[in-house]
């Protein structure tokens, strides 16, 4: 409830009052990916309805992920799986009471940042034979 | 006109007492959607060119097809899950916030029966 500005009491300050850190960019982040996946859901079960509906329909459906606007898509859909996948280990981490202090939070925050990339690089590496 | 601090409104009402469940019930598909993830990666990274009849054949295998089957609705349970914080978060309008959170249960609901229609469809080699 937004009450409190209608009494005319300040506010306490938001986002935009504070310099921007990495475990907050990782916050905001692991958010961020949770929406996008929760939208990246239609095109996986759209592949899975395309192979359930016909071979030609599969095909084409096949063919838009295929093509370079599909294969950035899901590259973009692979970190940001495997990136709150990640977070979400940290976060569990967190619910068992461990990793708070500030040194082991900014560690977490590089180690799954890092894990992110470096295995969504070798998925797409595996996927084109490169690797 | 609300004549009440937004403490006073809420004062003595109790708790909505959803809360517990909502927060293991995130926790419960958080931890069991790590090795479903890696099953849905690899399912995917397989098939990635395959045709439709090799995702028939390999979905008549009943351990790939109720892995899938599991993978699919543990992930929607959970995003159904985020979501709706993400909704009570930001969206202070009743009527939007409400809508919202029917249009999330919908979302997920049709998620969910298209994917286990999917799966059982080719999983009976139709």
């Amino acid at each position: 409830m937004a009450d409190s500005r209608q009494a005319g009491r300040p506010l306490s300050p938001h986002l935009q009052i504070y310099r921007r850190t990495l475990t907050m960019m990782m916050s905001i982040v692991h958010r961020a990916t949770g929406m996008a996946l929760y939208a990246g859901t239609l095109l996986l079960v759209w592949w899975l309805m395309a192979a359930a509906i016909s071979d030609s329909y599969f095909a084409m459906v096949q063919s838009i992920f295929g093509s370079w606007i599909g294969q950035l898509v899901l590259l973009g859909f692979t970190w940001a799986l495997i990136h709150h996948t990640a977070g979400g280990i940290r976060h569990l981490i967190w619910d068992m009471g461990r990793g708070f202090d500030l040194a082991s939070v900014e560690t977490s925050a590089r180690v799954t940042l890092a894990a992110s990339v470096l295995l969504t690089i070798a998925l797409w590496a595996i996927a084109y034979g490169v690797m | 006109m609300l004549h009440k601090t937004p403490l006073g409104q809420v004062l003595g009402l109790g708790s909505a007492r959803a809360g517990t469940g909502h927060f293991i019930a995130q926790r419960v598909t958080a931890i069991a959607g790590i090795p479903l993830v890696v099953f849905l990666i690899g399912f995917i990274l397989v098939h990635r060119r395959a045709s439709r009849a090799e995702i028939v054949a390999s979905l008549e295998n009943p351990v790939v097809a109720i892995l899938l089957a599991l993978t699919l609705i543990n992930l929607l349970w959970h995003m159904r899950l985020g979501l709706q914080v993400v909704i009570e978060d930001y969206v202070h309008t009743p009527a939007r916030k409400h809508l919202l959170l029917l249009l999330n249960i919908a979302f997920t609901a049709v998620m969910g029966i298209s994917a286990l229609y999917a799966i059982l469809k080719m999983s009976f080699g139709l």
